[in-house]
């Protein structure tokens, strides 16, 4: 007990200070994430609602294989491309590997799945409400996805919190291909795991802190958007 | 009523639409050849809903063939607008659904603009242009969904059970706008299956049950005697399955 009071203290201290070293990983950690987050919705959200909106041969397994993907083991996705990354590897070239760009791009395939799907799940619901309109108005697949889209802006935007929640919490993936370095590939969550091991709890636990705090100030712009965007419009 | 439409005579020959080996509509042939508004009257379940639908080309009939004038359904679906017994209304704004169906057609932004302003007035909607559509009552709903069809300028408007969910009030504002809708030389066809709707609206009624076409008068003659028995129980009140 007096252990977590000392650790207590000494993470609320580095909080108060703006310790250079805690805000240099937070910020990293923000910005991977954000990035990974960003570069999957891009591509997941059209691809999600065109797989919704489409019919074609072994569509079912398509469908299973994205909502399986949702719950992929970032240790394997981490290895996968690391493999990929590494110097020995098909894309070892491009010396991607321990930078944070690795980091991005191994957490944009965890993220992909989770957008992807719940976006073809949300664009499923609405377009059983819309589809005689659309047709009847005579809307091209590009004009229904648009449309789809930004109806279901709400609950998307929920998908990709979803994305970004998973993304920020995970350890296993950013650890294997960013190799927690020191001022350069070094987040939250590994330092997390390499300070409680080495026994610093204090930093540990301030930095644990607020891991807690961004899933809760993300959490209340997800109720804050959405309760606003059905105010004004659903 | 008797005015020429140009996408009129709407010919059904023999259609027949099934799902999972039941026939909605069965072996149904009528021919329209005047604008004005065309009642499909019958209890519920009897195919109005399919049969308007597939008017519009939404479904397309197991066997038999329907046509506007020369044209095939589907070359003559974007000259119609279809208005559904549930409002299907876009979460957003009043004026935005309307906008909606313009963009989807192609229009300029100073088109939309005019249309948009001309058919919310057109309908009484304009002091409602910017709350979320789905914000409004149920009446107001039903007559931005017409306000919506009449911006697309279609020469035929279908509606289904368009006032089924709507007090008398609303359903006196409804009728309002369908009335200017064929007013305006627009072709209605309109499936109900309220008796003194019928009556109020119809210049023409189409009297189906079962799927099957029972009947095809003037809307004054088979008001006061239809021919049909069936027809005659349900103008009567009887509670016809």
């Amino acid at each position: 007990m007096n252990e977590f009071s000392n650790a207590f203290r000494t993470a609320l201290q580095l909080l108060v200070e703006m310790d250079p070293g805690l805000s240099e990983i937070v910020l990293l950690s923000l910005r991977v994430s954000l990035s990974a987050v960003c570069l999957a919705a891009v591509f997941a959200l059209p691809l999600g609602a065109l797989v919704a909106l489409t019919q074609f041969p072994g569509k079912r397994g398509v469908v299973i294989l994205m909502n399986a993907m949702m719950s992929l083991p970032p240790v394997v996705v981490g290895l996968v491309i690391y493999l990929l990354l590494s110097h020995t590897g098909p894309l070892g070239v491009t010396g991607l590997l321990f930078t944070p760009t690795a980091m991005i791009i191994a957490q944009c395939v965890l993220v992909f799945p989770i957008i992807a799907a719940l976006t073809r799940q949300t664009v499923f619901d609405l377009h059983e409400e819309y589809d005689e309109y659309l047709r009847s108005v005579g809307a091209g697949t590009s004009q229904k996805i648009a449309t789809l889209l930004w109806d279901g802006r709400t609950r998307l935007l929920t998908a990709i919190l979803a994305g970004f929640g998973r993304a920020i919490a995970e350890v296993g993936a950013v650890i294997i291909v960013g190799g927690n370095i020191l001022h350069s590939t070094r987040v939250m969550t590994t330092t997390i795991a390499l300070e409680t091991s080495k026994g610093d709890l204090g930093m540990a636990l301030g930095l644990g802190i607020i891991l807690v705090l961004i899933a809760v100030a993300v959490n209340t712009a997800v109720v804050t958007i959405g309760g606003g965007a059905s105010r004004r419009t659903v | 009523m008797q005015t020429q439409h140009h996408m009129l005579p709407l010919v059904v020959n023999r259609a027949r639409y099934v799902v999972g080996g039941k026939a909605i509509i069965e072996d149904v042939s009528f021919t329209i050849h005047d604008a004005g508004l065309t009642v499909l009257l019958g209890p519920n379940g009897a195919g109005k809903s399919t049969l308007l639908k597939l008017c519009h080309g939404l479904l397309l009939p197991s066997s038999g063939s329907i046509r506007w004038g020369e044209a095939d359904v589907a070359e003559v679906q974007q000259q119609q607008a279809m208005v559904f017994q549930r409002p299907v209304l876009l979460r957003r704004s009043a004026a935005e659904n309307v906008d909606h169906v313009l963009k989807v057609r192609g229009a300029s932004s100073a088109q939309r603009a005019r249309v948009i302003e001309e058919s919310l007035e057109w309908a009484g909607l304009t002091e409602i242009a910017d709350i979320p559509a789905r914000k409004l009552s149920g009446g107001e709903q039903q007559s931005l969904t017409i306000a919506r069809a009449w911006a697309l300028n279609p020469e035929v408007l279908l509606l289904d059970e368009p006032t089924a969910n709507l007090d008398p009030g609303a359903t006196r504002r409804v009728e309002d706008l369908i009335r200017s809708f064929a007013g305006a030389g627009k072709k209605v066809i309109m499936a109900t299956h309220n008796i003194a709707q019928a009556q109020r609206l119809a210049d023409e009624v189409l009297f189906l049950n079962h799927g099957r076409l029972l009947e095809h008068a003037p809307a004054d003659r088979f008001m006061s005697g239809p021919s049909d028995p069936l027809a005659a129980r349900f103008i009567a009140g009887e509670l016809v399955e």
